[in-house]
């Protein structure tokens, strides 16, 4: 009995590995079933903080103040006009820099405020639309101010002095109304 | 001179050495187990996020939680209804007031240095009205959570 089981022992002192790569496919099999590749991508935003009393309203010039209403048929009103999604760019650009100093438009970027205001019975799409819109202008920019200063287009890779200059330049200052109990499913 | 060739080549015996199989596919299953994230319950609400162009990718997933606001898939739809609904976890809830405990839950998993880094990533459909979106930013708002991304697919600019 002893010499037998010595016997065997010298004659195979390895494991046998072929099952090794049945095993290794089987876990392989189960992360590949289970995996999701999907990265997730937004619009990031900052909520301001809650407070129970409602704020003052802010004596505003309304020359700096570039309203945006959204109703419950997804229309657009912009400033008090009807306007389409996709003009609402670049007259938000035009608004904040006011190249020409018109009259009309902001004194300063810094002084820019845009206001969007929806009804409850506006479409979440339609809402995501018009915010993509009003953050590309912003995004813009910042890219094209970034590129005359230093040479490089706007992204958070930038060092934080550099992000902040910017920034402090053309503050994005979005305020979102209470909506409207309009068109509620 | 060819015949002696020949006979050489037939003698020998053609195998491919499988011994570096196991090797590759550990080294696919690394990959996999690295990019892998686990799927998080199941989903009961129909969502198709819009598209949108000025996209922020959401880099740890650990200081993420998802609140899903949608219609119930059709198998839901007997018990909860067809009106949008708010799905937080595994779990479609009757409303708003939930989200606390909610984002509560996800907190004490994350370590206290880096509760101010905590996204919450808002999946909402596409067809779903605002009420039901801004009653939940209000929760959010309430609860502290101030960092929020509305989850949005890549569009490219037609436009430009």
């Amino acid at each position: 009995m002893l010499k037998k089981r010595s016997r065997n022992s010298r004659g195979s002192n390895e494991i046998n590995a072929s099952s090794m790569a049945d095993i290794a496919f089987l876990l392989l099999i189960f992360f590949l079933v289970t995996t999701q590749i999907v990265e997730d991508k937004g619009i990031l935003v900052k909520l301001p903080p809650w407070s129970e009393v409602p704020p003052d309203p802010l004596k505003l010039i309304p020359r700096n103040v570039f309203s945006v209403l959204v109703n419950s048929n997804n229309q657009l009103l912009v400033r008090g006009e009807p306007a389409e999604v996709n003009e609402l760019k670049e007259r938000a650009k035009e608004f904040i820099l006011n190249p020409k100093q018109r009259e009309d438009l902001s004194q300063a970027p810094t002084k820019a405020i845009i206001s969007l205001k929806n009804d409850r019975g506006t479409n979440y799409k339609t809402y995501i639309q018009v915010y993509n819109e009003l953050k590309a202008a912003y995004d813009e920019l910042w890219d094209e101010e970034c590129m005359r200063k230093y040479g490089v287009p706007y992204s958070d890779d930038l060092p934080l002095e550099y992000r902040k200059e910017i920034k402090g330049k053309i503050p994005m200052v979005l305020s979102e109304a209470e909506p409207t109990s309009y068109g509620e499913e | 001179m060819s015949s002696h060739f020949k006979k050489k080549r037939g003698d020998s015996k053609p195998t491919i050495s499988t011994a570096s199989l196991p090797d590759i596919v550990f080294m696919l299953l690394f990959f996999f187990m690295v990019v892998t994230v686990l799927r998080q319950g199941e989903m009961k609400l129909k969502v198709v996020t819009p598209e949108a162009s000025q996209l922020t990718k959401l880099e740890e997933k650990s200081l993420v939680n998802h609140i899903y606001i949608g219609r119930p898939i059709e198998k839901y739809a007997k018990i909860y209804g067809t009106k949008p609904r708010i799905q937080l976890g595994d779990l479609i809830v009757d409303g708003p007031a939930n989200i606390p405990l909610f984002l509560e839950q996800h907190k004490v998993k994350v370590p206290e240095s880096r509760h101010a880094l905590i996204t919450t990533s808002l999946r909402v459909d596409g067809s779903v009205t605002m009420g039901i979106v801004q009653d939940v930013k209000v929760m959010l708002r309430k609860s502290n959570q101030l960092r929020l991304n509305y989850s949005a697919k890549r569009k490219e600019e037609a436009s430009m």
